[in-house]
């Protein structure tokens, strides 16, 4: 539809537009044998109308229109490859960084404006702001929605993949909702990434990226237990690991890694395929995983993966070893807003006996307002290290 | 769509006037021309006269006001400029980074704004 319209906000007025006139014929007329090629070829008609009413488009424009209109009559042909087209567009370096991905998670990814503000840590109208200006740039500069050429592709690459991960986590650790995992948006980053990957299969980085959305999502189902608390790695029911989904991601990274040129979506594969290798936990290599995060550190060198290389450490070499490296971050003003942070520091205050600061570290933890299955988490740690003065339930 | 591309750069970026590296570089503008005009892409370009011979106008309650030049302070100067009718902004954007500018300063690119009847 965007690609048709030039124009990303026409576009999405024709298509909600044709998805109220399916609402409104479809109980009446029965369903469509094609539904999606229906609602497309509606949003279509209804957007020739507008760009033919619109007198000040150029007559070239017009032609391009009429040839689009005239091809896939059902409108269900390729639309794997527009919709990497729009990823793209949403993701061209004419763009500033900032707006391309808050663009990608609403425009390819149909995610909320408020979703993308909470994912990006940013106040709502900000992420507002970025999308019409994103759309504004896109449709006023000329920046057509297609597949770049192969020369032009690794460098456009990199905020494509930016975007897909930030979809997946959004995915796989939710804000703003009870569920642990939300499906529907790793399903929609694994659907990205297996479409990238095809288009690009030498890129190694993009094979990293399906990988490590394969390895992690494979988990999703042992992540919650029976009331809807998140259950950490360690403690994980392994038995209910998607194995087909762990082959598949070890396959993909070892393919990946041996092309020697490692990135930081690779090496992050790399170390959830040292988890999905450990039949229990207590097998897992955790050298080779604290190594993996060190490597990690020199493409990315965030607060977050160290506070990852500190907990394995902290199971290679003991919770005194991984406690040393979380103090030093926790001093730093950054991390101190991350429940994370604090959830790990109390499991190491915790093994190394000290359970008062442990029960400290995850009510710092609590303060930070974590999602609803981290805190009930958080809730369950403190109870069972028996704290006197177990927190009430803020109100 | 068309599109200007317009050529800054510091007075002293890019080679000196005179030497062999200069009349290589007015080689390769005149090979990036051609490459335009090839592709039949290109609506005029012209480099222009240094902006100690400009002159700034401004009109003040209906009155004219003239001045000498630009803005002193501003470092990077517009040295020329391309008109360009392509079919979108990376052909543009692909014929600009032909242009020796790209290298020495900076080319902006710039859509014109299509004008309809009121």
């Amino acid at each position: 539809m965007a690609q048709l319209a030039g124009d990303l906000s026409l576009a999405e007025d024709c298509a909600q537009e044709a998805c109220a006139a399916a609402v409104k014929q479809w109980p009446r007329d029965g369903l469509p044998a094609n539904p999606g090629g229906w609602v497309v070829g509606v949003a279509r008609r209804r957007a020739l109308d507008h760009l033919r009413r619109e007198s000040t488009r150029a007559g070239k424009e017009r032609e391009a229109v009429r040839g689009w209109a005239a091809a896939e009559p059902d409108g269900s042909a390729a639309a794997g490859d527009d919709q990497l087209a729009l990823l793209f567009a949403c993701c061209h370096p004419a763009l500033d960084p900032a707006s391309r991905v808050t663009l990608t998670l609403r425009m390819v990814c149909g995610l909320p404006t408020a979703s993308i503000a909470r994912l990006l840590l940013l106040p709502e109208p900000t992420v507002a702001q970025r999308i019409v200006r994103a759309k504004r740039k896109i449709r006023d500069a000329g920046i057509r929605l297609r597949v770049p050429d192969p020369p032009e592709r690794p460098a456009r690459l990199t905020p494509v993949l930016r975007a897909i991960y930030l979809t997946f986590t959004e995915g796989h650790s939710p804000h703003g909702t009870a569920a642990v995992v939300r499906d529907d948006l790793c399903d929609e980053a694994l659907r990205l990434a297996m479409r990238l990957h095809r288009l690009l299969p030498d890129e190694a980085e993009v094979t990293g990226l399906l990988a490590l959305i394969l390895l992690t999502s494979a988990r999703s189902a042992a992540r919650a237990d029976q009331d809807g608390a998140l259950v950490l790695l360690t403690d994980q029911d392994r038995s209910r690991w998607d194995r087909g989904r762990l082959d598949e991601g070890r396959s993909l990274v070892e393919t990946a890694l041996a092309q020697h040129r490692p990135g930081p979506y690779q090496l992050q594969a790399a170390i959830a395929a040292c988890h999905a290798d450990a039949a229990t936990a207590a097998d897992t290599d955790w050298r080779q995983i604290a190594a993996l995060y060190s490597e990690l550190l020199r493409f990315d060198p965030s607060p977050v993966i160290e506070a990852n290389r500190a907990i394995a450490v902290a199971y290679a070499e003991g919770p005194m070893a991984g406690l040393a490296i979380l103090d030093t971050l926790a001093a730093s003003s950054r991390l101190a807003r991350w429940p994370q942070l604090h959830i790990a520091r109390g499991a190491l205050l915790a093994q190394c006996g000290r359970h008062e600061d442990a029960v400290a570290a995850y009510r710092g933890a609590l303060a930070l307002e974590p999602a609803d299955a981290v805190r009930r988490h958080i809730t369950g740690q403190i109870a069972a290290l028996g704290a006197a003065q177990a927190p009430t339930e803020e109100t | 769509m068309k599109y200007l591309a317009l050529l800054y750069g510091e007075p002293d970026a890019g080679p000196a006037l005179g030497t062999p590296e200069f009349m290589q570089m007015l080689g390769e503008f005149e090979s990036a021309t051609a490459a335009m005009a090839d592709a039949g892409i290109l609506v005029d370009s012209s480099p222009l006269q240094p902006p100690q011979t400009a002159t700034t106008v401004r009109v003040r309650d209906g009155e004219m006001q003239l001045s000498d030049g630009p803005f002193a302070e501003i470092k990077e100067q517009l040295g020329g400029y391309y008109i360009l009718d392509c079919e979108d902004l990376d052909t543009a954007l692909r014929y600009a980074a032909m242009i020796p500018s790209a290298r020495y300063g900076s080319v902006e690119v710039r859509p014109l704004m299509v004008m309809g009847p009121h």
